[in-house]
């Protein structure tokens, strides 16, 4: 009985330990495939990045960035005038945005979300603008630009302007804008808000006074992450932006002619150079400024979640 | 019963949706003492206790029938932000928000408009001494609520409910998340406390219950999951001689 009992026993731990070898084969196997995935997806991002900067550093100079585009079939010329668009159209875009995307935000989460405890129909209404917001944010940006054409630039009679464009942008980013915001209420502990109604506040002071400080970089995030969006979209603006290459007169001094002017973003510019002149340095050249912008961008967005973090563990 | 009761209940029921967790419960909460309510987990102390600020109002679908009254005026007829400056609460878990510790004491005096920086040190010196932390932090008000002990917290906590001169704490469990030694300061200042104010406790801790109250509410859940109030009665009598049969049981150990 005993010896049976013993064999048994050996015969499993045989079988563990072959069974171990094979384990650690597999293992192996799926480290190796997951890395190899890891290293081609970084290579392929570094070397488009690289060779758009190398490209580009080849044109990029002081001059180049502070003279004006020449026009013409050239290309000849800097990209001073599309710097400047590009920062005046990032402004007044994040202006007319930002305040109905992080009011609607609040809206959802605090006045008719789960903090707030709605039930029955308007959790249904909330759910539906949810799904609408949700989906806004995946329609191909094209798409906004139509409506942006039809609506601002025809029918309210704006023409290619920047106020057009700003207004098709504001579309364009009220969806991330939205939902960065939803997600960094969502990230502050109900218990600060139930400390503080706990006090006798009313539910503004609390969201005023907890809830935003509280999710204040989050919702910075998402503004810095529509500035990225603004500064890389095409299709929006080409339709409602134009393509003049002049300088924007100035927002402060002429605000009237500068809202109804036309203009060119970096990455207008870029299009254009690369469809309708053989100035491919140069495009690379705009290119890189681009990239070099967006990387910054993104510096930002960690340092803003990094705060975030530090902020709800009271460091 | 000594003392006038300054929360009335009466015939207070309580509904999740269809669900009834707290029914027919009829107790008067006497003022200036510490009442502590008892009672095994999902028996609705906390439900109960959530009741008196109306916090219970952030919950979907809670309906509530019967009446409590403060000072012959019902809560639920009140201003609920009016009721929740009268009537302070202690959480479970310390909640200081992510402010100095200066902000998050002066937060209830400045949400109701007061500006003056001279008043609101002085509240802030009166909370904090008032709830036994300020020798340990008076040297560094501007330090985030947030870098302090889990002890120290709650006391911050009892600071800040204290700063809007409410006239009852309600305190959730209030020592449940700290260590045995937090936990006897909270328990040593909740009996200096009931000097000023009136406290309700919920706790899970029998021996608490009997170390700190004057009165004791025993709450009890069958099998229907349906709050009820078992017995309520002075502290003594609760832990010595209980009426109830279930009372008994629960504080001899036998359940809960």
């Amino acid at each position: 009985m005993n010896t049976v009992k013993e064999f048994a026993l050996q015969q499993t731990k045989a079988q563990q330990k072959s069974n171990l070898a094979q384990r650690h084969l597999i293992e192996n196997i799926a480290f190796g495939v997951l890395w190899a995935a890891g290293a081609v997806a970084v290579l392929v991002l570094i070397a488009v990045v690289a060779y758009v900067l190398s490209e580009g550093a080849q044109v990029i100079d002081w001059e180049f960035l502070t003279t004006r585009p020449k026009g013409g079939l050239s290309g000849e010329g800097g990209m001073s005038t599309t710097i400047v668009a590009t920062f005046y159209l990032v402004v007044l875009t994040i202006i007319i945005a930002a305040p109905l995307g992080i009011g609607a935000g609040i809206y959802l989460v605090e006045y008719a979300g789960e903090m707030q405890g709605s039930s029955g129909l308007q959790a249904t209404v909330v759910s539906i603008i949810r799904f609408g917001v949700e989906t806004l944010a995946g329609v191909p940006s094209i798409i906004f630009g139509l409506f942006g054409y039809a609506l601002f630039v025809t029918t309210m009679g704006f023409g290619f302007s920047m106020i057009s464009a700003a207004l098709a942008g504001a579309c364009l980013v009220l969806p991330v804008i939205i939902r960065t915001t939803e997600e960094a209420l969502l990230t502050v502990p109900r218990s600060y808000r139930e400390g503080s109604l706990a006090l006798g506040t009313t539910q503004w002071q609390t969201i005023w006074k907890v809830v935003l400080p509280a999710a204040l970089p989050g919702v910075i995030t998402g503004i810095i992450l529509s500035v990225g969006r603004i500064i890389s979209e095409t299709a929006v603006f080409y339709v409602t932006l134009g393509g003049s290459y002049h300088m924007p007169p100035s927002p402060i001094f002429h605000p009237k002619e500068f809202l109804s002017s036309g203009g060119r973003t970096m990455a207008l510019h870029l299009y254009y150079l690369a469809n309708d002149t053989a100035a491919f340095d140069k495009a690379m050249g705009t290119g890189a400024v681009l990239v070099i912008s967006i990387v910054l961008i993104n510096l930002a967005i960690n340092y803003f979640t990094n705060r975030i973090d530090k902020k709800l563990r009271g460091l | 019963m000594t003392g006038s009761a300054i929360l009335k209940t009466n015939g207070f029921n309580l509904y999740y949706g269809s669900f009834k967790a707290l029914e027919d419960i009829n107790i008067d909460i006497p003022e200036n003492q510490v009442t502590a309510i008892i009672g095994p987990s999902g028996c609705g102390k906390s439900t109960f206790l959530r009741t008196f600020n109306r916090m219970n109002d952030l919950i979907p679908n809670v309906k509530v029938e019967g009446k409590i009254k403060m000072a012959d005026q019902d809560i639920f007829d009140m201003d609920v932000v009016e009721l929740r400056r009268r009537i302070g609460m202690v959480f479970q878990r310390p909640n200081p928000f992510p402010k100095s510790i200066f902000d998050n004491v002066t937060y209830g005096p400045r949400a109701n408009g007061l500006r003056d920086r001279a008043k609101l040190e002085e509240i802030a010196e009166r909370s904090l001494r008032g709830a036994a932390i300020w020798d340990e932090v008076k040297d560094d008000l501007n330090k985030s609520g947030l870098a302090l002990s889990g002890g120290q917290q709650q006391r911050l906590c009892i600071a800040r409910a204290l700063a809007v001169e409410p006239e009852v704490i309600l305190m959730d469990e209030p020592a449940s998340a700290l260590d045995p030694i937090a936990t006897l300061r909270i328990e040593e200042l909740i009996r200096s406390l009931k000097e000023q104010y009136t406290i309700v406790i919920v706790t899970h801790n029998m021996q608490q219950a009997a170390r700190v109250s004057d009165y004791t509410a025993f709450f009890y859940t069958d099998e229907s999951r349906t709050g009820i109030l078992v017995e309520f009665a002075l502290t003594k009598e609760i832990f010595t001689n209980p009426k109830d049969k279930r009372t008994e049981d629960y504080i001899t150990g036998r359940f809960g």
